[in-house]
């Protein structure tokens, strides 16, 4: 399988006043199309800093990121959004839905920053929404869903512009065990059946067995990065 | 790019709707400001056309000779003191001045009129038959009278339609009826439609007309046989009005034996320069009540800018996210602005209404005429745009330009 993220030495470096925080310390990635990796590490290690770099939302201080072979460093603000657009899906923490804007429109929002006519926008969004088992509710205001059917509906949105990546920073942080393993099992078929490649955020070792490789990381550094047992080889590489 | 720009207005208006206390309130400078030019656009038209139709009333090829001061051994006397023009003027300017069609004279006073037992204080104007085609008057009943009447001083007269209302009962024929101008008997041979105010908002109706000689030897009592109270004289073109009043200045300077270092014995005016003076004055006015206008167009704009920089605040996530899933700049920077316009335009609108309803109100109350063009009503609709968008950039900008991350971040 062909490399869909490469990433050389990247380096994110805080400046706040004087003071200096290395948030990312020379991070080598190498992640190949299909691949479902989990990554973990204790709080401040580096993680979230690492997945808005690989979500071209953030730029790393030095280094090199290719996404599908471009290298997204030498990128202008409208080639960057036009990636985020059709590339790549982010699930955040906190759901990140608009307010006061139906569930539909939300999992829209991509289609219409792409310009796609208004009625292919909504069958496809409903579509997406179905596939993440919440029709019927597509005209709820985010208020009006629970926290796991509000995180469906982020799913959806990610999912929408089939994008070739999705990254799920923390998906199930801010939910119940139940809700969690809907989740898991949505973005579990996405990756077995659709096969988008799937980098993930967590700090459960339960949610983390559902991914086939387990990068683990330490003060801006990877410290493990191993295949497991549920992938389809149980090698293990000691980084 | 349209569906992108009817969903963002759709969406705008949707936002706006939500918080109706906050978009009222923003509006209201942009209300008050497009309202304000509305009304008083309207009503300067409306001031210049009155003027521009009693000029037109009068006749835009007129001219007036009026006696003017004479400095006879360093006493001057003031204008009309001074008995200068005379009917012979008249006559031998008519002879001399080509471009002249007719010239004319008359004199005025306020007299006692009566007629049964009505009784009422009028100008009575001795004129030349000529007097009535220069000023361009019209009849509604009878008609002029003639040389043959100015030669036999002739007991007749002309009213105008404020002597009838005042003479006469509503329905009564004036055409005919015996009236005594200071206790001589006329005999009322004409009435003439109404011209309304002049420019200088005398009631131009308040006239009876009798022939010249009739006022001189039988009703005023005269200074000087001849002696005029003022010339008039009509070219045939309103373009020769310069070159003729050239020439009359000539002529009677000549007739009068002025010496080159002596001044004028008399005023020449045209309808033109009494019609510009006013016209310039309410220039003025329509100018300065315009720069208030748009002090309180450019508060609106400013309250828009404020009121956008704190919604841009506000919705520092949602960029984020429009971010996120792969808005451009030029999307958040559109959708401010979009939401700016839709804001200053709704309130240009409802300030229309406001300005129109204003304009028609000081018709009603006040008595002024006031126009309501197509071209101003354009005019503020594209105004409140620009405003909203000028003062729309700033904030939409800001939005636009935030970094993906630190928008998501922001709490
Ligand atoms: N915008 C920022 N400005 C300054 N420092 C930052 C910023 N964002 C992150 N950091 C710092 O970078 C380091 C890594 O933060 P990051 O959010 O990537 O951690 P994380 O691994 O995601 O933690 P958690 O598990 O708690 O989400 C932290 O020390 C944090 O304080
Ligand atoms: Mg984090």
């Amino acid at each position: 399988m062909a490399a869909l993220i490469s990433c050389e030495d990247l380096w994110k470096i805080y400046r706040l006043g004087d003071v200096e925080v290395q948030a990312l310390r020379g991070i080598d990635l190498l992640i190949r199309e299909g691949e479902f990796v989990a990554i973990m590490g204790a709080s401040g290690s580096g993680k979230s800093t690492l997945m808005n770099i690989l979500g071209c939302l953030d730029k790393p201080t030095k280094g090199c990121y290719r996404l599908q072979g471009i290298d997204v460093g030498g990128l202008r603000a409208d080639q960057l959004a036009e990636i985020r657009n059709r590339r790549i899906g982010f699930v955040f923490q906190n759901f990140n839905l608009i307010p006061r804007t139906s569930a539909l429109e939300n999992v829209q929002l991509p289609l219409f920053y792409r310009g796609l006519p208004l009625r292919q926008q909504r069958a496809l969004a409903a579509e997406a929404l179905a596939r993440v088992g919440l029709q019927g509710r597509e005209n709820h205001y985010p208020s009006q869903l629970s926290g796991g059917q509000q995180q469906r509906v982020a799913i959806a949105r990610a999912l929408v512009a089939s994008p070739s990546l999705l990254l799920a920073d923390e998906p199930t942080g801010n939910l119940d065990t139940q809700s969690s393993l809907e989740i898991m099992a949505i973005l579990d078929h996405l990756n077995k059946v659709q096969g988008i490649t799937i980098v993930l955020v967590t700090h459960e070792t339960d949610i983390a067995a559902y991914a086939e490789r387990e990068v683990v990381m330490k003060d801006g550094r990877i410290l493990t990065d191993r295949k497991m047992l549920s992938g389809s080889s149980a090698l293990s590489v000691e980084a | 790019m349209p569906t992108y720009l009817l969903v963002t207005a759709l969406t705008a208006i949707r936002i706006l709707g939500r918080n109706r206390l906050r978009t009222g309130l923003t509006m209201l400078g942009i209300v008050i400001g497009v309202g304000s030019v509305i009304a008083m656009v309207s009503i300067g038209e409306g001031a210049k056309a009155a003027v521009a139709e009693r000029v037109a009333s009068m006749g835009t090829n007129v001219i007036l000779i009026l006696p003017g001061a004479v400095t006879t051994g360093g006493v001057r006397g003031g204008q009309g003191g001074v008995v200068t023009l005379t009917t012979a003027d008249a006559i031998e300017l008519k002879k001399r001045i080509p471009l002249l069609r007719e010239t004319g004279w008359g004199r005025r006073d306020v007299m006692q009129i009566v007629n049964g037992n009505k009784n009422w204080n009028g100008t009575v104007n001795g004129i030349s038959p000529s007097y009535l085609t220069i000023r361009g008057w019209s009849f509604t009943g009878g008609g002029p009278f003639t040389q043959q009447d100015l030669d036999t001083a002739a007991r007749v007269a002309v009213l105008g339609q404020t002597a009838v209302d005042n003479l006469f009962e509503p329905g009564e024929e004036p055409v005919g009826a015996i009236i005594r101008i200071n206790h001589v008997p006329f005999r009322v041979i004409g009435t003439l439609a109404p011209k309304g105010q002049s420019a200088q908002g005398m009631d131009q109706d308040d006239v009876i007309f009798i022939p010249f000689s009739t006022a001189e030897r039988k009703v005023f009592g005269t200074y000087f046989l001849g002696s005029v109270g003022a010339l008039f004289a009509s070219t045939e073109r309103p373009e020769d009005l310069a070159p003729a009043v050239a020439q009359i200045r000539e002529v009677l300077r000549q007739r009068h034996r002025l010496q080159p270092d002596q001044d004028d014995d008399f005023f020449i005016r045209t309808q033109v320069d009494i019609g510009k003076v006013h016209e310039e004055t309410s220039e003025t006015l329509t100018a300065m009540l315009l720069a208030v206008a748009s002090v309180s167009l450019m508060v609106g704009g400013i309250g828009i800018m404020n009121i956008l920089l704190v919604s841009v605040t506000e919705r520092t996530k949602e960029i984020g996210v429009r971010m996120a899933v792969g808005a451009t700049r030029r999307h958040i920077l559109i959708q401010f602005l979009v939401e700016a316009m839709t804001l200053s335009l709704l309130g240009g609108c409802i300030g229309i209404l406001v300005g129109i309803l204003g304009a028609r109100a000081t018709t009603v109350v006040a008595g002024w005429p006031t126009i309501i063009s197509g071209e101003t009503v354009a005019a503020a609709f594209l105004f409140s745009v620009a405003v909203g968008l000028f003062f729309g950039l700033y904030p939409a900008n800001k939005a636009a330009w935030m970094n993906p991350i630190d928008a998501l971040r922001y709490e």
